[in-house]
């Protein structure tokens, strides 16, 4: 669906900064989140996890804790089916391990008791025997030849023979010649570069309510990202109908991708199965950690030629990507995202994905973009200060831009690249004076956003409001936009549309809430669902005044009559339309099914200023400006709000987030104690640009605007303190004692 | 294990509950008493998202015994708003969108209450340490402070 | 597991003396429960002391403070004569975890947790700081240096437990001070700290220092040749260089997750420097 350019929109309720419709239950306490419900007769579950990185389970003997008083179901991989595709079986796999314990915390067995008490002392009762394996947690070592290996014969057709079996997909992408576009350049600079693996971090642990029949009819409360997908999962998994399975997505405590797959939900359904009562599972924090899915860490090559005037004559980088113990794609979408940024002649990505014996990677906000990006934006600043050139000048004339053939392959659009950095270059942050010990440095960012599978149902009601159905949990206020984006549409006031996200049962399937796809997508689909209601709305007032339907007109919330009968008849609102709705055809609704496109890429320049204590290595993030491209803000304050979250969690990321594995494998650091994301005081005002470049896919020129803003910080941090302390850091997190040993070192 | 009987105030009303003596304050508000706008987002007291007053002091109560709440005076979110009037607090986390999931945000509201009820014109710093054992991933914190500030100063015209 | 309140401090002592499992003592619980939900440690008995007569009173004694051994960091943070008698003290335990752990915890329990980086515990030793303990053979006084003995293990014995500190008198010019390094602004266990006392004469000559390190040796550190740098010096570049080498001499910390020996080691010589040169401000001295 195509942007509406025919007249330049006026919005009336688009673009204003009204309160979410979930704000009183959030701030009084009510809203009800995952493991905030009971049911009659419920029990508690509780999953004993493996305290080895990797070992062949020898033996298995649940009797003694079945027999314990209290205990109402034992669950192991037995009592799950076996899906035919390797996709499911790997995430059944995950939720209770088959054969072999593949990571520090994977799943063996599950029980269901009375109390959390006996639950506890259940799990005690359970006897695993170990057969301890060699083990693998770096992705460098991981590909050596002689590497443990994780699992056998899981490579696809990508990779090239010779490699070691822990590498299970290899992609390729680019254009023009390299060795030609290095003979150009001036400058050639050529570095390696690490980032550890980092955990989403959402303050609300995994937690479902489950109850399931030996009928194969059950109830699924949890928090999720998509209800829909935890439903096909769990069907597969469990071998029962999806029909059969509702799945109600909770309110959901943060996400960022860590919440789009399955962990516990399998295994509270299974032991509901047997026992015949309803299961809460909840995980623990720790459990969180060991046992959920972080992301990559990564180890990047990058080589960038450059002429002495700033201009990039080839590009290439090699990304090596470990996701945990099963094979998964987060690499492909940093080779494509690594060079996105730029106008290049000559271009290549290459990637390998890679398996460890760490929990298995799922997606976290702009998956794979920021660690690529990270390495290519630190090579373009260390070019730009050994050419003496302005970073920001530089990337200006290597912009890519409309008509520009991206890296990874398609011609981009109407982009809003140039349009950030000019306004990043004429901000007042990027000629500030600095300090001793104080730095500036910029990167870009880029996302490719998303669209899938949506459907949308708007139901008229008789007084005249209006009910949004959708079947995607609001994670950052969507429901707000969802609701504005209806009333623009229908030409009513905000108020009178209530959206609600429904169950499984209700609707038709709806991705994930995920690749920034909701204000887009089901944006999309409720404005389509209103102009199917307002055609209905029309026809039934031609009925009524007895005159073509094509000469009915919607303006500002009323039917009108239009050409030949223009002020023919009165306006007619559509409360009264509603209320006689009855006597013109009964109710009427608008439905919108489609599996969207045209998501529209988004580009963000952060300026970041920081300052480095040069006796102990520790960085102060001093001053903070995002700059990002949201097409149309539909909602301000929460566009603003995921660019100033998704900055925190990328300056997280650069100084000290990182998941340590000792050498026996074990995950050392499970809490927030030691997985140290960023806390209030560690932090300044983060303040935000947003720029308008409507995106032609969407008819009010939206983009997704979720993931971009994680992307930049790695390197605009990484490239302050270089210019804060004259050292190039290639690792992160860039956590003080690397910082200092890297200072004395200088 | 042997209950517990405890008798204590919430929120100003009398309140009873039996916990066994491992059980923490937490669990009892959530578990116990269907007082679910505490969270447990750690419970080892690195997060916040449980914060409740407890004779006037802010404290994580997945840090407390249950047990320990006997003949005590608590408060949660829950008694934050007087029926539908909101707490200019609450008022202004919805007014300036300083909150996107949400879970952190009783622990928040809590903390931020007790804060200007000690000090009415923090600086901004000041709310900032104040509230670093509170965790918001989603905000990046900035309209959390701004929110308080704006909640501090209405509080103060009044 | 069992909880009881203790009555006073006999029936606590013998409750303790008494159990044959495993016992904790319960003030602010904020160790004591980390370890319950860790399912680290599974107690049979748990005392709580915070009831007890004297256990949350603060009074003055002989120009000193005895401060009761459930006093939170938020009660002692609120004493303004604590709070200018012993700057340092005060900073250095109300360091401790967030504001809502500073309303529970307490300096007995960060000293009897044994942590080798507990924030609390330098600045007590820095002030020669004494711990009053009760146990089945009635009271003691002993230095809180002499508690800690190893990470997690303390010198008291079966059945006794802290009931007060005494932070003693200090002459007029004199204070004190304690950093730590930790990477974020709060919120994490100190990757190196360092607590420094002094005493200056009416020149602002050192005339009596301690200088105890934290995070870098099995237990809390006084260095006492770090002191002696300092004593008879003005804080003059050279006796701070000399002070820091002997602090750098003293540590032998580890390697682990929250930092390696050589930033432990190099950092607590830079905080000592800091500590110093604010306790020697705060005294009075002028540079």
């Amino acid at each position: 669906m195509a942007l509406d350019t025919s007249n330049k929109r006026e919005f009336k309720v688009v673009g204003t900064r009204v309160q979410r419709p979930d704000g009183i239950d959030k701030v009084t306490g009510k809203a009800m989140y995952g493991a905030d419900v009971t049911a009659p007769g419920m029990l508690i579950g509780r999953i004993l996890r493996s305290p080895h990185a990797h070992a062949r389970i020898v033996s298995l003997d649940t009797s003694a804790a079945e027999a314990l008083k209290g205990v109402k179901a034992v669950v192991t991989t037995a009592d799950l089916s076996t899906p035919e595709d390797d996709y499911f079986a790997d995430i059944r796999d995950n939720c209770l391990a088959r054969e072999k314990v593949l990571y520090d915390g994977h799943a063996v067995a599950a029980v269901a008791a009375t109390n959390k008490h006996v639950a506890k002392e259940a799990l005690k009762l359970i006897k695993v025997e170990y057969e301890i394996l060699s083990h693998v947690t770096d992705v460098d070592e991981a590909m050596k030849a002689d590497a443990p290996i994780v699992q056998e014969g899981r490579a696809d057709e990508s990779v090239h023979e010779g490699w070691s079996q822990n590498v299970t997909s290899h992609f390729e992408f680019g254009h023009g010649d390299l060795e030609a576009g290095f003979a150009k350049a001036d400058k050639i600079v050529e570095r390696t570069f690490k980032t550890a693996a980092t955990h989403q971090g959402y303050i609300e642990p995994h937690a479902c309510l489950a109850s399931l029949g030996t009928d194969g009819r059950g109830e699924l409360w949890c928090c999720t990202q998509g209800q829909f997908l935890v439903r096909t999962k769990c069907a597969e998994i469990l071998g029962i109908e999806a029909s059969q399975l509702r799945v109600t997505a909770s309110e959901i405590g943060g996400g960022f991708g860590g919440k789009t797959t399955v962990f516990i939900e399998p295994v509270a359904l299974a032991l509901s199965r047997k026992a015949g009562r309803p299961v809460k599972l909840v995980m623990s924090r720790e459990e969180v950690f060991r046992a959920s899915g972080p992301t990559v860490s990564s180890s990047i090559d990058v080589k960038i030629g450059m002429t002495k005037d700033g201009r990039i004559t080839a590009g290439q980088a090699k990304l090596r990507y470990q996701g945990g113990a099963f094979p998964n794609g987060t690499v492909e979408f940093g080779s494509q995202a690594a060079f996105a940024a730029y106008d290049l002649e000559a271009v290549q990505t290459l990637g390998w994905n890679v398996m460890t014996n760490r929990p298995k990677e799922i997606s976290y906000r702009a998956p794979g973009a920021p660690m690529a990006i990270y390495a290519v934006e630190s090579v373009v600043d260390e070019l730009c200060q050994e050419l003496s050139l302005d970073p920001l000048e530089t990337r200006l004339k290597n912009a890519a831009r409309k008509g520009t053939l991206s890296s990874y392959g398609p011609t981009f659009n109407d982009i809003g690249l140039v349009a950030t950095l000019e306004a990043a270059k004429t901000h007042p942050h990027y000629s500030a004076p600095l300090g001793k010990n104080q730095g500036r440095g910029l990167s870009c960012g880029f996302w490719f956003n998303f669209g899938g599978n949506t459907c949308v149902s708007l139901n008229l009601n008789s007084d005249g409001t209006v009910g949004v159905v959708e079947g995607n949990p609001d994670i950052g206020g969507s429901r707000a936009s969802i609701s504005m984006m209806a009333a623009e549409e229908l030409g009513i006031p905000y108020e009178k549309v209530r959206t609600v996200i429904t169950d499984t049962n209700s609707l038709g399937y709806n991705d994930v809430t995920d690749g920034s796809r909701v204000t887009f997508a089901v944006g999309l689909a409720t404005i389509e669902a209103a102009r199917a209601a307002i055609k209905i709305m029309c026809s039934r007032v031609a009925k009524i005044w007895g005159i073509d339907e094509e000469a009915v007109v919607w303006e500002d919330g009323c039917a009108k009559p239009s050409g030949p009968n223009a002020g023919e008849f009165p306006p007619m609102t559509i409360a009264e339309i509603a209320a006689i709705a009855d006597n013109t055809g009964g109710p009427i609704a608008g439905h919108h099914e489609v599996n969207a496109d045209g998501a529209g890429v988004s580009f963000g320049v952060h300026i970041v200023d920081t300052e480095v204590d040069p006796e102990t290595g520790a960085t102060k993030i001093l001053r903070y400006t995002v700059f990002q491209d949201a097409g149309k803000a539909v909602h301000p304050d929460y566009v603003e709000g995921q660019m100033q979250g998704g900055a925190v969690q990328g300056i997280g990321w650069a100084l000290n987030e990182e998941y340590i594995y000792g050498e026996d494998g074990r995950l050392q650091n499970p809490g927030f104690l030691d997985y140290r994301i960023p806390v209030a005081s560690d932090l300044p005002p983060i303040d935000t640009v947003i720029l308008e470049i409507p995106n032609p896919g969407h008819p009010y020129g939206v983009r997704g605007v979720g993931e971009t803003s994680i992307v930049p910080p790695l390197a605009a941090i990484s490239n302050a303190v270089s210019r804060a302390t004259g050292v190039r850091m290639t690792e992160l997190p860039m956590s003080p004692p690397k910082l200092l040993k890297a200072m004395s070192e200088r | 294990m042997k209950n517990f009987h405890v008798s204590t105030t919430i929120n100003g009303d009398d309140a009873e509950f039996i916990c066994t003596p491992d059980e923490t304050l937490l669990d009892v508000l959530r578990n116990r008493l269907g007082l679910t706008g505490a969270k447990e987002g750690c419970g080892t007291g690195d997060c916040g998202a449980c914060s409740v007053t407890l004779n006037g002091r802010l404290v994580c109560s997945c840090l407390v015994l249950g047990a320990e709440a006997e003949g005590a005076e608590i408060e949660t979110i829950e008694g934050m708003a007087d029926g539908d009037d909101l707490h200019p607090l609450q008022r202004v986390f919805i007014d300036k969108a300083a909150l996107q999931c949400g879970v952190c945000t009783p622990g928040i509201l809590v903390a931020a209450r007790s804060l200007l009820e000690k000090n009415p014109e923090p600086t901004d710093e000041e709310i900032r340490y104040w509230l670093a054992g509170n965790l918001c991933r989603c905000t990046g914190y900035d309209k959390i402070i701004k929110a308080v500030q704006i909640a501090a100063a209405e509080m103060r015209s009044v | 597991m069992r909880y009881v309140k203790a009555e006073n401090l006999e029936t606590a002592a013998a409750l303790l003396n008494g159990e044959p499992g495993i016992s904790r003592i319960l003030a602010g619980g904020t160790d004591v429960l980390v370890q319950l939900r860790s399912e680290a440690v599974e107690p049979d008995l748990i005392v709580d002391m915070k009831y007890l007569d004297g256990m949350r009173d603060i009074t003055p004694e002989d120009g000193g403070f005895r401060v009761g051994a459930a006093v939170s960091g938020a009660e002692l943070g609120e004493h303004k004569e604590v709070c200018a008698l012993w700057p340092g003290v005060v900073e250095g335990f109300e360091l401790i975890g967030s504001t809502q752990v500073q309303s529970r915890a307490t300096m007995a329990g960060n000293l009897c947790n044994g942590s080798p980086a507990a924030d609390s515990v330098p600045g007590m030793i820095a002030a020669n700081a004494t711990a009053r303990i009760f146990g089945p053979e009635g009271f003691r006084n002993c230095p809180v240096a002499d508690i800690p003995v190893s990470p997690g293990k303390t010198s008291l014995a079966k059945g006794e437990f802290i009931t007060s500190i005494l932070l003693p008198a200090r002459p007029a010019r004199a204070s004190d001070a304690y950093l730590r390094f930790i990477p974020r602004t709060e919120m994490d266990i100190a990757v190196s700290s360092a607590a420094v006392s002094l005493e200056l004469d009416g020149d602002g000559t050192c005339t009596a220092a301690r200088v105890v390190i934290g995070a870098v040796a099995p237990t809390v550190l006084l260095v006492q040749d770090a002191g002696a740098a300092l004593e008879g010096t003005k804080l003059d570049d050279a006796a701070i260089a000399k002070m820091v080498q002997a602090v750098e001499a003293a540590c032998s910390p580890i390697d682990d997750k929250r930092g390696t020996v050589e930033f432990r080691t190099k950092t607590a010589g830079v905080l000592a420097k800091r500590a110093a040169l604010i306790a020697y401000e705060r005294a009075g001295g002028k540079k």
